[in-house]
């Protein structure tokens, strides 16, 4: 039977390939992408819980978190198009311009 | 009238002010010439308070509410009553002729107009000291004048260290350092004084904490009399605080008069009369004896140093310790007025006699041995006239009612002591008149009369500027008449003060006892004068005898304070310098500095600016976090 | 049957997130993340939360992932961005122990002990039902918050990718030298 610890480790392994993806690729596309698997995988977990416990609120956040990734997506492409626009490229080692 | 305290307060701290303008700049008359106004007006302030004092009665201003913390409520106030419209009166007449004999004393130095900003902030310290009317107010002043005197005994600061033939090698400013801490000393003694008895009254006003004297146990009343009195003994310089005294000669010599001769170091014994409640308590009547016993033993100590001494200026300095002595001990055997007499009259002839000396100086350009002067009573006929006019006031001359200041002064004190039947303490104070009187004629003599030694040094003695002279008459005047206003003073200042009375058998035989007193002041003059008069003539075999060194090393205090404190503490300060501060502490600091710097410049690296590696730095973090949280969830769960 | 379905999705979605983050086509990333949102969107029926599912299609499948198709058209795609992976091997040590500490964590039998429901789900209703039920009386005000900040994200999205929207992206290098600054480096 599959129960939550299920669906918890999946959104476990979820959410690291989307870390790996952040942490590996420099398109800022890309790192935009991984961060909506890493939203993702978060959202499963809670209407796992939500389903376990037979309680609304783990739904409701979720519905939360796509709202903010919606906001997330709206602002942070606005961003990318400036940072391209300044850059020409969105290769993040070309923003390397604060080394110490 | 509350105008008039307030000018005669503040008038001094204007002068200063307007001193300090100029303090920088070139010599400029205008200075010495506003300062002294600014004094005389505050003296004429003082005068009309006296009288006012006199006919209607004390004026207790209250300027300001200074520390409100807490419970703790001190107003800035002012008290003119008896005891300190007295030392108003005293101090900034005093003050007005040192500043108008420093015009002409002055008249060469470069500084001069730093040298009056200086003098004038002494006179506000010494006017908030008297005037104030709870402790704290009077610490303020206490310390500005402590402040003042640093400043003005170190006041030829540039001086390097000279060797002379008589005294110590020692410099000004070594002179100052020396006195401002021996008075720190003492003057932690009074602001324990302080808080012993804030602590137990819950005020420092005067009025208050003595209603409040009788509820206090033994104990702590011993213990805020001591402590206070070990202030008086700082600033007074009783044994064994004395050596400052002495060495303070360093400066100009009108500071060695206003100073320390005429006021400030008079401070210990006004405290311990406005202190006269505590002092009079029976508990503390033993405290009050060793004040006594203290004063006579300083009296007679100074004095067998003066004998010897060959320094113009330090004789003098032992002879006010000496007459401290003699006050202190009127105060503490309980005749607090005849303190507070003493007090006046010896600020009128020792100033003069200090300014006299100055003038002698001025003429021998600098040079104070009066082994090498003598005979200078043909050209400085007037300070001649001066200084013997003091010297007599000192040595108490005067018979049967017409006398100079220190007759009626100093004798009403000697009188006490009989009537209190310390007879020791008399019979000391007796042999210390005696002493009074040779060394005071000696330094006379050896200064004005006989050979003319002064030749040998090629120096070309000229009398003081006239204005000068003329502005010292007051002071030679009130050293001759003085002591007739000694039963009006004393009807005056009981009003406020205990009042004092000889006892049936004491008045009795008082003319004896004066008869003594003179005889012995007499006998010193009469022996001074024939060893004396004629010239000098040493005498080896003397000067190599055991006393006389002794006396003349000052019984060795200088060289044992030197030996067992100064040396061991500069030791002490030096290893503390190069061992635990250069070694232990500094060194900690740079490590620690050099540590962050290392690890700065180490940890520098991360900073990329690349955002890859900063959000591997912050998965790395998260890891860790989760890591302890984790662990720490399981211990928690594994400890219930 | 359910179990078959989890393991479905499960690899499925595994499968394809991992097309996104390794493949070196933005395209191909962007259509695996599509695929694998609308699965995820399966999983979430599985879990009875009907409502969620339709949302995850409708907002992540319909307009976050147009939004994304949109804003690519901005970017010169053709120039690809040549990725220099340093330290392959710190990325999935990091990422491969935050996996095995998550599935550690997760598989503890302790959590999730004593826990009581917040909000149940009324009896009766429809999934639809409850999630109205509850997200407008409980969560009204956090509701109105979410739906200011997506007003605010709108207008600020416009107003940052707008801003001379004039000026041609894909000749900038020629024209607007001004902007083209830190490209060249």
């Amino acid at each position: 039977m599959i129960g939550l610890g299920h669906y918890l480790i999946l959104s476990g392994i979820l959410f690291s390939i989307g870390l790996v993806g952040v942490l590996r690729r420099k398109n800022l596309l890309m790192l935009f992408f991984a961060t909506e698997i890493m939203l993702n995988a978060v959202n499963i977990a809670f209407a796992a819980i939500s389903n376990h416990y037979h309680d609304m609120a783990g739904q409701m956040f979720a519905f939360f978190v796509i709202a903010v990734a919606a906001s997330e997506v709206a602002v942070g492409l606005g961003l990318l198009v400036i940072l391209y626009k300044k850059y020409g490229t969105l290769d993040l080692d070309a923003y390397t311009v604060m080394r110490g | 009238m509350e105008n008039l305290v307030y000018i005669a307060l503040f008038a001094p701290l204007a002068g200063s002010l307007f001193a300090a303008l100029f303090g920088m700049s070139k010599k400029n008359i205008i200075t010495g010439i506003v300062t002294s106004t600014l004094i005389f007006i505050s003296f004429v302030a003082s005068a009309i308070l006296f009288s006012h004092v006199m006919t209607v009665g004390p004026v207790h201003v209250r300027m300001m509410d200074w520390i409100m913390a807490g419970d703790m409520l001190i107003p800035f106030g002012f008290l003119v009553d008896q005891i300190s419209v007295t030392m108003m009166t005293v101090v900034t007449l005093v003050s007005t002729v040192v500043h108008i004999y420093s015009n002409g004393y002055m008249d060469h130095d470069k500084s001069f107009n730093r040298f009056f900003s200086y003098l004038s902030a002494f006179v506000f310290s010494m006017m908030v000291l008297v005037m104030s009317d709870n402790f704290l107010g009077l610490f303020i002043g206490w310390e500005g004048v402590g402040v003042c005197s640093w400043l003005l005994i170190g006041f030829w600061y540039h001086k390097e260290d000279v060797s002379r033939e008589v005294n110590p090698s020692i410099s000004p400013s070594w002179a100052a350092n020396e006195a401002f801490i021996m008075n720190r000393i003492a003057d932690l003694g009074m602001l324990v004084g302080i808080f012993i008895l804030y602590w137990n009254v819950g005020s420092l006003q005067y009025d208050v904490v003595f209603a409040a004297l009788p509820n206090l146990s033994d104990g702590i009343l011993v213990a805020a009399a001591v402590a206070l009195f070990i202030g008086a003994m700082g600033k007074s310089a009783q044994f064994p605080l004395h050596t400052w005294l002495t060495d303070a000669m360093e400066g100009p010599t009108p500071v060695s008069a206003l100073i320390h001769a005429a006021t400030m170091v008079t401070a210990g014994v006004f405290l311990v009369i406005r202190a006269n409640p505590l002092y009079s308590m029976e508990a503390v009547h033993w405290v009050s004896y060793f004040i006594a016993a203290l004063g006579t033993f300083v009296a007679v100590f100074a004095a067998s140093m003066a004998l010897v001494n060959r320094d113009l200026k330090r004789i003098i300095a032992f002879s006010t310790l000496s007459q401290l002595g003699y006050m202190f001990a009127a105060a503490g055997l309980g005749a607090y007025w005849i303190a507070l007499f003493h007090l006046a009259a010896h600020a009128f002839f020792k100033a003069l006699l200090f300014l006299g000396a100055g003038n002698v100086m001025h003429a021998m350009d600098g040079e104070l041995d009066i082994f090498k002067m003598g005979g200078l009573k043909k050209v400085m006929r007037w300070t001649y006239l001066y200084m013997g006019v003091a010297s007599l006031a000192l040595s108490g001359i005067g018979i049967a009612g017409i006398g100079f200041a220190g007759y009626f002064s100093k004798d009403a004190i000697i009188e006490v002591a009989f009537n209190e039947h310390t007879y020791v303490l008399w019979t000391i104070l007796v042999l210390t008149a005696g002493l009074t009187a040779f060394y005071s004629f000696r330094q006379v003599f050896l200064t004005f009369h006989g050979n003319e030694r002064y030749h040998a040094l090629g120096i070309h003695p000229h009398e003081m500027y006239g204005y000068v002279l003329v502005a010292l008459s007051p002071l030679a005047i009130l050293a001759v008449v003085a002591g007739f206003y000694k039963d009006w003073f004393e009807h005056f200042v009981t009003k406020l003060l205990p009042e004092y009375h000889m006892s049936e058998h004491t008045h009795h035989i008082a003319w004896i006892l004066g008869l003594l007193v003179i005889a012995f002041a007499v006998g010193g003059i009469v022996l001074a004068y024939i060893k004396y008069n004629r010239g000098l003539k040493r005498n080896e075999k003397l000067e190599r005898s055991f006393v006389y060194r002794l006396l003349s090393n000052q019984y060795y205090i200088p060289i044992f304070y030197e030996k067992t404190i100064s040396k061991p503490y500069a030791a002490l300060s030096r290893f503390s310098w190069g061992t635990v501060d250069q070694k232990v502490v500094d060194a900690t600091v740079d490590g620690i500095g050099k540590f962050i710097k290392t690890t700065g410049d180490t940890t520098r690296k991360i900073q990329t600016g690349n955002l890859s590696d900063y959000l591997r730095w912050m998965a790395g973090g998260a890891l860790l976090l989760v890591a302890i949280a984790f662990v720490a969830f399981k211990l928690s769960q594994g400890a219930h | 049957m359910v179990m078959i379905a989890f393991y479905f999705f499960a690899v499925l979605i595994t499968l394809l997130f991992l097309v996104t983050v390794m493949s070196k086509n933005v395209l191909y990333a962007m259509t695996s993340l599509a695929a694998g949102m609308v699965l995820i969107s399966g999983l979430f029926f599985i879990l009875g939360a009907d409502f969620l599912g339709a949302v995850q299609l409708i907002v992540y499948v319909g307009a976050v992932m147009a939004l994304y198709s949109f804003a690519m058209m901005f970017f010169d795609m053709s120039k690809d961005v040549k990725e220099k992976n340093g330290s392959a091997a710190t990325v999935f040590v990091l990422g491969g122990a935050i996996a095995l500490m998550l599935v550690v964590v997760f598989s503890a039998p302790v959590i999730g002990q004593g826990v009581s429901s917040l909000y149940p789900e009324a009896a009766g209703a429809t999934n639809p039902q409850a999630v109205g039920l509850v997200l407008f009386t409980k969560y009204l005000v956090p509701f109105e918050v979410a739906a200011v900040m997506l007003l605010v994200a709108m207008i600020s999205g416009i107003i940052l990718a707008g801003k001379k929207m004039d000026a041609s992206l894909s000749t900038t290098e020629e024209e607007i030298p001004e902007m083209t600054q830190g490209g060249e480096k």
